[in-house]
């Protein structure tokens, strides 16, 4: 009953620019992975491939949902998003002239996701309660860590088993980062989700991870097995701290 | 329920409107109303896909015209009642919107607009060059004389005939703004991006969207020729009808069902009335005032006023 994410020698890029260059990770089954990096080193390429959002030129995406394995190179993002695979993009992404219920709707817009529509909506809500709120005001008038917010309920709409966090402290303050990401291990909790989450911010990031990945000009530079790993190593101070 | 009360009203209101025009007793009245009433057709058209999902269409004319020409060809070889040549003519409008869909939808803004610009040209230099419906010299079309329905001219056939379908239309339009299928193309129009992200099949979605929209176009083009009695590619595929279809929403405020038709009464009538008082050279001269006037007093049209 839970959902993992195999990638192995993943290429991909946009149109002649290679951007990944046989990347190959592992999300088990119930853990948060982190993926570390700094700016322009396929952080967000690597999530939209996963989507199916960007198409890769060599490798495999291989999702394992209830007991069943999924090869999502090839497949279209509504499909992606159909076998219980969401993204909380970059940047939020909010659709900023729909009301935050509107908003949540787009999470679930799939058959698939509308069938248990009210109860998800009603959920989020209650994990929310800042959204509940302010279900009727347009998504664009919220503040940075309300609009985070409102994307990871959105994306939690559609009942996911994994869960893709694209750089969630992008634009917040420091303190609404912490609560974000707080949020978001106890997201992690209550849903069982399995969480691949890729973060600049390397102390946020690492005090929920199980385990993480530097990505660095597109291949993996460092694979931590665990937190303390991840803590004392020299590639992340040198990239982090300048050591 | 909700959508079956409103279609009802509607059919009342247009009820209204026709026995009105009957009761004023002249002609005009319907040569006059059944062009504003082709231009609710249009600008609600135009809407669903320039207003609902944000891709701004510069090809009405051609999708309007290949209704119009889909009559043109029929007249000369069938006699199929009216009703009939409208839904064929919507149908290969909205054929050729898919195919438009396919060919253009990888574009945005600016460079999708540009495209369907470009659709058009080409669909004019290709029925200027068929000689079959006339090619450059035009194709003349008998108008019957009696309408085959509740009596009157023909004239009064046609433009019961367009009330229908502006009738038609405006419920469609505003059956989709409430629905799920609504909410899923105003998601494109503000962050397609992000739609496709959460989920929401955008590709499909858009190619919907220009379908109706084309489909819509054709229909309102298909009577053309009997009313205009002669038909040549340039007053067919004249840019006046893309400015307008795409001035009317704009005035009249884009996000709602309600915009266009606002706008296309507003617009159409003005025309209408200079085209007789004043001249109708002027028609578009006041399309392009109240454009300016709007876009700079009320950006969000005459529904937007009245918004939040």
């Amino acid at each position: 009953m839970a959902a993992s994410l195999a990638i192995t020698g993943l290429e991909a890029g946009y149109g002649a620019v290679r951007i990944l260059h046989g990347v190959s990770l592992r999300v088990g089954a119930g853990e948060t992975v982190a993926l570390l990096g700094t700016n322009g080193n396929g952080k967000s390429t690597l999530m939209k491939a996963v989507m199916g959002m960007v198409r890769p030129g060599a490798g495999s995406i291989v999702a394992e949902i209830d007991g069943r394995s999924h090869q999502l190179i090839g497949m279209p993002t509504e499909a992606i998003v159909d076998l219980g695979i969401a993204i909380v993009p970059e940047g939020r992404r909010l659709f900023p002239r729909l009301s935050v219920t509107e908003n949540l709707l787009m999470g679930a817009y799939r058959k698939a996701a509308r069938t248990r529509l009210q109860q998800n909506l009603e959920f989020c809500f209650e994990v929310f309660p800042r959204l509940a709120e302010r279900r009727t005001q347009l998504a664009g008038l919220m503040s940075g860590g309300e609009q985070q917010m409102l994307a990871l309920a959105r994306a939690l709409m559609s009942a996911p088993r994994l869960l893709l966090i694209d750089e969630p402290s992008v634009g917040l303050a420091p303190l609404m980062v912490t609560r974000t990401i707080d949020k978001i291990r106890e997201l992690k909790e209550s849903y069982h989700l399995t969480v691949l989450m890729a973060e600049q911010n390397f102390t946020e990031a690492i005090r929920i991870a199980d385990r993480g990945y530097v990505i660095v000009h597109g291949a993996i530079g460092f694979e931590a097995q665990s937190r303390a790993d991840l803590d004392n190593n020299a590639l992340i101070r040198s990239l982090y701290l300048g050591e | 329920m909700e959508n079956l009360r409103f279609g009802l009203g509607a059919v009342v209101v247009a009820a209204c409107v026709f026995i009105a025009a009957k009761l004023i007793g002249n002609q005009y009245v319907f040569f006059a109303g059944y062009v504003v009433l082709q231009y609710i057709v249009l600008a609600t058209a135009w809407n669903i896909l320039g207003g609902f999902t944000g891709y701004v269409n510069f090809g009405t004319a051609a999708f309007f015209a290949i209704g119009a020409y889909a009559t043109v060809v029929l007249h000369k070889t069938t006699s199929l009642p009216m009703p009939v040549m409208i839904l064929i003519g919507g149908v290969l409008a909205g054929i050729v919107g898919l195919g438009t869909g396919y060919l253009t939808l990888r574009l945005r803004g600016t460079f999708f607009s540009i495209a369907t610009l470009a659709m058009a040209v080409v669909m004019q230099t290709l029925v200027t060059n068929w000689d079959f419906v006339g090619g450059s010299r035009g194709a003349y079309v008998i108008r019957p004389a009696k309408s085959p329905l509740l009596g009157g001219n023909y004239i009064e056939y046609l433009f019961l005939l367009m009330l229908a379908l502006s009738v038609i239309a405006v419920v469609a339009a505003r059956a989709i703004q409430h629905s799920t299928l609504g909410l899923g193309f105003a998601s494109i129009r503000d962050d397609e991006g992000a739609a496709e992200a959460a989920g929401v099949p955008t590709l499909r979605l858009k190619l919907l969207a220009t379908v109706l929209s084309g489909g819509f176009m054709g229909m309102a083009g298909a009577p053309l020729p009997y009313y205009v009695t002669y038909l040549d590619p340039a007053s067919g595929f004249s840019l006046s009808y893309a400015v307008n279809t795409i001035a009317m929403p704009l005035i009249g405020g884009t996000a709602s069902w309600l915009g266009p038709v606002i706008g296309a009464v507003l617009l159409g009538t003005l025309q209408q009335v200079a085209t007789v008082t004043i001249s109708s050279a002027l028609s578009l001269l006041i399309v392009g005032v109240l454009l300016v006037l709007f876009v700079i007093a009320a950006p969000r049209g005459i529904v937007g006023w009245f918004q939040r």
